[in-house]
Parts: structure tokens; C-alpha cells; sequence
């Protein structure tokens, strides 16, 4: 949670009010408007609500090794809803993300286990094929000029597809070989899915990576050029265009990130549970771009932050292990995940309008 | 001409030293154990082939796309297809509608046989009628063991996932369990439903039930973690499909729990587990036998007017439990992908 202090307000903080202004509130309000009008206010309390509400009517989430599962379970969403988040903040998504991760951790447990290669090999494949998928995504929308939603729509059904009948041909079955026997998957399970002890707690390392991304994040949209450039093509392609923004490589290397992003959280899927089934991760990128949208990005572009997905993705995990730490009857699950998250994007608008009304 | 090509391959030979550079990395990274390298190259079930007539059998099922459990099923049709000089059709949708179509697409390919999955009964009704009026004998594999006679299909291979149940409820009472959590991947499903069900009709204990996401293995497994963090009293998991299971065992074992795992169905990897004790049983229903019989009873009718349990009865391929007492004999062929 100490990740707010890194957060710096992504849009312009509003004007000093005038000498003449005597009303007496003045000097507080301004500093409270610019606080509240962060994309990530609205987020950050209602994680806050989520937080409170399942501490109150879960206890068993009061336990240190509830606190580190539910971190995990976020932080698998959380990996992933950072680069989405950039992308969608430079204007597109990508539908595509979801079975990406499977294809990427495919591609590696695959390419060692058949070749009987040192994983490491598998990992280093699997990286290129990602990012080949994210700059194919880029390059065909360039190109195009079709709405990302088209050309990735397209990349997700090849990609399932693909998924399922690569890994049928080489293998002869729908999951991949167990690679846990071989050389280097320590050393790689080490650092994609390992966990280490706090105060007698396991902590999953996902979380930490996902803390870290999400402050290099936060650091590259607001303290770098690139950081502008994205900003600057969400916000109006044709003027960033004028202005000299480079609009065709910041638009392909944000679907470059969004591989990046796959292909981290394929090979945690991999090293923590040693194969691979071929049809998952269809559905897991409306999740995503929910916990990009619930995190305060506009889905039109231009506006949001890093950070906001941060909590976005952690009100995902909330709900979702809260209910059941809840015990609450698990016929209602879905619906119960639908009506907090429908209710915290509301508070996420209420805090903006309110914000943004002077 | 030749000043071009010349440069082009000055051009091509940084490429060529860099492939030959990666090659030989490559070469030096090679895994010393496991890989394909240890995997026994082992042949299927391959029997002679048979000298009738040529015929054409269309398997529909249920199917969603990537299921272990389905795959196996399809090798068992496809190993009964090759022996009885069967070309077998297959087809699968989850969605009862399409599923429909693709047993119209069948009738109108004039096929010699269908074997069709009753998920949805309901849903399936007209265009097996169809099917009879084309005078195409219909079998009924895996789902519908309550419905098959109603829809007039001439035999059913499967295993009554109430009777699965509450044979694993017994077990759970014979291991002396307290409480159990049912693991259910797709929420909604009757099948899944059914064996929950059952499990709670013989279990002496109780039996709670838990939905997660089966697309989303990190979720399956957060979710069990959750579900014993919040009732410490669970003693055995029950886990509705094999991935699931292998999961369930490492959020048990992470979460330091000392609940067990049992489960419905079987792969490779779960014998495996099986024997290091990580799972303690599992209650196979046989889907390569399922696949096989479909098919291989089609081509008995054919051929020699056969019926299968007799036209009555419906020909059970499950229970059979997996245990530490006999995975050794099953492990062999999960291996091959074919138990």
C-alpha cells in the first residue's frame, strides 16, 4: 500500500486560485481538488471500502497468509493490467492478452521439453514469440488503420486456436509435458514463482514483481518522454502526430509490453504448476481491461495512470477470494463479484465528478 | 547482377555466423534429465485392422476446447476407428445448439453411425429423431445414462455420475473424513452438479461446495487457499477433474493445511502424484473405454447385428478407483495419454 506515495497526479494540477480569493476555504480546497482528481483517487478508496468491508465480515481475511493470497491472486491480474492499462492510456486493447499468457508459457514448455533443452532456452523463445504477437498486434493496426479491437479480436481467435492445435501436434495431447525434472527450471521457478518468508508468512514473489513493474510504470509515464508520447497518442493521434511524437512506435512497443506482460505471467503459470493446459486463459482479458477501466483509465484513451490499476487489479482479488473467505453460498459468486465491482466503479466516477466539479 | 548478389551475400554473412553462433548456444544448452529424450517411446494399443466394408461414424460431443479429459476419449474412438476400418467424423461444441447442428451435419453426410454426448437432452431430442428416421443408428456416450432410452438410442457407455459420488462419499467415510470441500470448474454444469451431489448423499460428514474459474489456474488455486484459510475444520478436497486436483494438492501442501485430496478422473501427471501419496485417490471413469465402445459398437451392429447391454441396460465404464494399491499398473498407459 505504500505504493501511493509514489503516484504523482497524471493530469495538470489545476490553477492557484487568485490573491483575491478570501473565502477562507480556498487555501485547503485546491489541495484536496488535486488529490481527489488523481485517476487513481477513486480506486484507491474504493479498494479501501472493499478492504474494510471483507475485514468486517471476513475474519479469517485478518490472517497474515489470507493477506499474502489474496496479494498473489491480484498480483497474477495486476502483472498483466499494467501493460493494458499503458495501452489502453495510448488509446487501444488489446483482446488478445488472455490466451497470449498461455501461448507464451506453451511456446516454452514446448520448445525445452521436445528439444530437451535447458528451460532457459524454452523462456528466451517464449519472449520472442511474445513479443512477435504484440508487434504483430501493433504493426497490423498501424498499417490498417482498423480499431484495435478488430486486429486483436482476430490475434485472440488465432492465438486460441493455434494454442490448441500446436500442443495437440506436438505433443499428441491437450497439455504439455511436466517440465519439472529438467535442467535450470529452478533456477527459472526461482525467479518467476518462488516464494520467501515475512514474519512467518509465505509470500508469493509475483507480488513483489508486480509492485516493482508498477512502480517502473508510474516512473515512465509521468518522468519520461515516452511517458508523454503515450499520453499524447490516447489523448489525439493527429496532433501528438504534429507535435513530432513518434505515434507508430509508441503505438507497436505498447503492444510490444502487453507480450512482455503475457509472457511474464505465462512463465509464472508454467514454473508454479509444471504444465501447461492448452485451452486456458479465454475470458482472462476482459478481466484485465476491467482492472485497467476500474483502476480510472478511460476506455477512449488519454487518460489514467499506473497506479490505479494497481488497486483495480487488487479490488479484483478482494472480491474474489473475500467471498469465499466469507463463506458466503458459492452459487451467488458471480453475481456478488459483479455487484462490488459495478459498485466500486461507481464511487471511482462519483469521486471524479465531484472532483472535477469546482 | 553479379555485383548484387555478391553483396547480398557480404550482406547475408553477418546472419549466417549469428544463426551458426546460436545453433551451437542452443546445442550447449541441452537439458541433462527429463525432456522428450527420457520419455519411452512407447506404441499405442494397435491391433490388426479389420477386412468389412469401409463405414463412416460421426462422434459429437460436448466438448470445450482443450479438455484432457476429452482428448482421451477421442484416442479411444480413434484407436477403435483404425482397427474396425472406421473413418470417424469428430465434432464438439459446449453449446448444446451447435452441438444439435453438428449431429444435422452428420445426418446430412449420410454417416453410418453417430455416437452423440447428452449433456443437454432436452436440446438434442429432435435431431436424434431425425437421425432414426434416416435409419441411422444413434449410441449414446458419457452424459445422459438417465436419458438415453427415452431419446431411443440404441446403447450407452458411461458411468451414472450420482452412482460416482456417492461411491467416492463411501470412500471418504472408509478414510475416516470429517469434512469435504467439492471443487466445481464450471459453474453450472449438470455432470459437475451430480457428483457433488452424490458425494453428499453417502458422506457421512459434510460437504460443502466451492465454484472457481477452470480457466484460470492461479485463481483455482488462490480460491482452495482461501476456502481452508476460512474453515480450518475441511479434511479432504475433492477436486471434479485432474488439473484441478494437481492444483488443489499445492495450495494444500503451501497453505500447510492437513487436509487430503481425492478426485474425479485422471491424467498422467496425477498418477504420478498418486503414487508420491500428494493425491490420495481417484475415481476414473474410463473416457478411453467410452470412445472405444461408441464406436466399436456402432461397427458391431453393422456387422453382425450386436447390442451392447443388451439394448437395456446401459454399459457402465466407472467407477474404477486409482489408489497408491494400483497406480503402478494405470501409470503406464496415462502416460501414453490413453487412461
Amino acid at each position: 500500500m505504500s505504493m501511493t506515495q509514489q503516484a504523482e497526479p497524471a493530469v495538470t494540477s489545476p490553477p492557484a486560485p487568485g490573491p483575491k480569493d478570501t473565502d477562507g476555504r480556498t487555501a485547503e480546497r485546491p489541495l484536496a481538488l488535486r488529490l481527489l482528481a488523481r485517476p487513481e483517487v477513486g480506486v484507491f478508496l474504493g479498494a479501501v471500502a472493499v478492504l474494510v468491508f471483507f475485514l468486517i465480515t471476513a475474519p479469517p481475511v485478518r490472517d497474515g497468509g489470507s493477506m499474502a493470497n489474496i496479494l498473489y491472486q491480484s498480483s497474477t491480474i495486476g502483472i498483466m493490467a499494467l501493460p493494458v492499462a499503458l495501452l489502453m492510456i495510448g488509446g487501444e486493447f488489446d483482446l488478445s492478452s488472455g490466451v497470449a499468457v498461455i501461448t507464451s508459457a506453451l511456446t516454452a514448455s514446448m520448445i525445452s521439453y521436445q528439444l530437451t533443452m535447458n528451460v532457459w532456452v524454452g523462456v528466451i523463445v517464449a519472449l520472442i514469440v511474445s513479443l512477435a504477437v504484440g508487434l504483430f498486434n501493433g504493426w497490423m493496426l498501424v498499417k490498417t488503420g482498423l480499431p484495435s479491437f478488430l486486429v486483436t479480436l482476430g490475434t485472440f481467435l488465432i492465438l486460441q486456436g493455434a494454442n490448441l492445435a500446436i500442443t495437440k501436434l506436438v505433443t499428441g495431447n491437450v497439455a504439455t509435458d511436466d517440465i519439472s525434472t529438467m535442467d535450470g527450471f529452478d533456477q527459472a521457478k526461482a525467479l518467476f514463482a518462488s516464494s520467501f518468508d515475512v514474519g512467518g508468512v509465505q509470500v508469493k514473489i509475483t507480488i513483489v514483481w508486480w509492485l516493482v513493474f508498477a512502480a517502473l510504470a508510474t516512473w515512465v509515464l509521468l518522468r519520461t518522454k515516452y511517458g508523454n508520447w503515450i499520453f499524447a497518442v490516447g489523448g489525439n493521434k493527429e496532433s501528438a502526430r504534429a507535435v513530432g511524437v513518434p505515434v507508430t512506435f509508441t503505438k507497436i512497443s505498447l503492444f510490444m509490453l502487453v507480450g512482455f506482460g503475457a509472457w511474464f505471467v505465462g512463465m509464472h503459470q508454467l514454473f508454479s504448476f509444471n504444465t501447461v493446459q492448452s485451452g486456458e486463459g479465454v475470458g482472462q482479458e476482459l478481466i484485465y481491461i476491467a482492472a485497467a477501466v476500474i483502476g480510472g483509465c478511460l476506455l477512449t484513451g488519454g487518460y489514467g495512470s499506473a497506479i490505479g490499476p494497481v488497486f483495480g487489479a487488487f479490488m479484483f482479488g478482494m472480491v474474489q477470494q473475500g467471498i469465499v473467505y466469507a463463506g458466503w453460498n458459492p452459487d451467488w459468486f458471480k453475481a456478488f463479484l459483479g455487484v462490488m465491482l459495478l459498485g466500486a466503479t461507481l464511487i471511482n466516477l462519483w469521486v471524479r465528478q465531484t472532483a472535477t466539479r469546482r | 547482377m553479379d555485383r548484387s548478389s555478391h553483396s547480398r551475400s557480404r550482406r547475408m554473412a553477418p546472419l549466417v555466423a549469428l544463426a551458426a553462433a546460436a545453433a551451437l548456444t542452443l546445442a550447449g544448452c541441452s537439458s541433462g534429465s527429463g525432456g522428450k529424450k527420457a520419455e519411452e517411446s512407447a506404441e499405442g494399443a494397435a491391433a490388426g485392422k479389420a477386412n468389412t466394408p469401409r463405414m463412416t461414424v460421426a462422434l459429437v460431443t460436448h466438448q470445450s476446447p482443450g479438455d484432457t479429459f476429452w482428448d482421451i476419449v477421442r484416442k479411444g474412438a480413434e484407436a477403435a476407428a483404425a482397427k474396425d476400418n472406421v473413418k470417424l467424423i469428430y465434432s464438439a461444441d459446449p453449446s448444446a445448439g451447435v452441438q444439435a447442428n453438428l449431429v444435422q451435419n452428420a445426418i446430412d453426410q449420410k454417416v453410418d453411425g453417430i455416437a452423440v454426448t447428452l449433456a443437454k437432452p432436452d436440446a438434442l431430442k429432435d435431431v436424434i429423431a431425425k437421425a432414426k428416421a434416416a435409419n441411422i443408428p444413434v449410441v449414446g456416450l458419457n452424459s445422459g445414462v438417465s436419458e438415453w432410452q427415452k431419446l431411443g438410442l440404441m446403447e450407452f457407455f458411461g458411468q451414472d455420475e450420482t452412482v460416482a459420488g456417492e461411491a467416492l462419499g463411501k470412500r471418504l467415510n472408509e478414510a475416516g473424513a470429517k469434512k469435504a470441500v467439492c471443487v466445481i470448474q464450471e459453474q453450472g454444469n449438470i455432470g459437475l452438479t451430480q457428483r457433488c451431489d452424490g458425494v453428499e448423499k453417502t458422506f457421512s460428514g459434510t460437504v460443502e461446495t466451492l465454484n472457481v474459474n477452470g480457466t484460470d489456474m492461479p485463481s483455482v488455486k488462490s480460491t482452495i487457499t482461501a476456502k481452508l484459510a476460512e474453515d480450518k475444520a475441511i479434511d479432504y478436497v475433492v477436486t471434479l477433474g485432474a488439473p484441478f486436483a494437481l492444483t488443489a494438492a499445492q495450495a494444500v501442501s503451501e497453505s500447510g493445511s492437513g487436509a487430503k485430496v481425492a478426485t474425479f478422473d485422471l491424467n498422467k501427471d496425477l498418477t504420478g502424484a498418486i503414487s508420491k501419496g500428494s493425491i490420495e485417490f481417484a475415481v476414473d471413469q474410463q473416457p478411453y473405454l467410452q470412445g472405444y465402445l461408441a464406436i466399436d459398437s456402432l461397427w458391431l451392429y453393422k456387422n453382425n447385428g450386436n447390442y451392447m447391454g443388451g439394448g437395456e441396460q446401459p454399459v457402465l465404464t466407472g467407477p474404477a478407483f486409482v489408489d497408491k494399491s494400483n497406480v503402478d499398473a494405470v501409470a503406464g498407459f496415462a502416460a501414453k495419454g490413453t487412461r
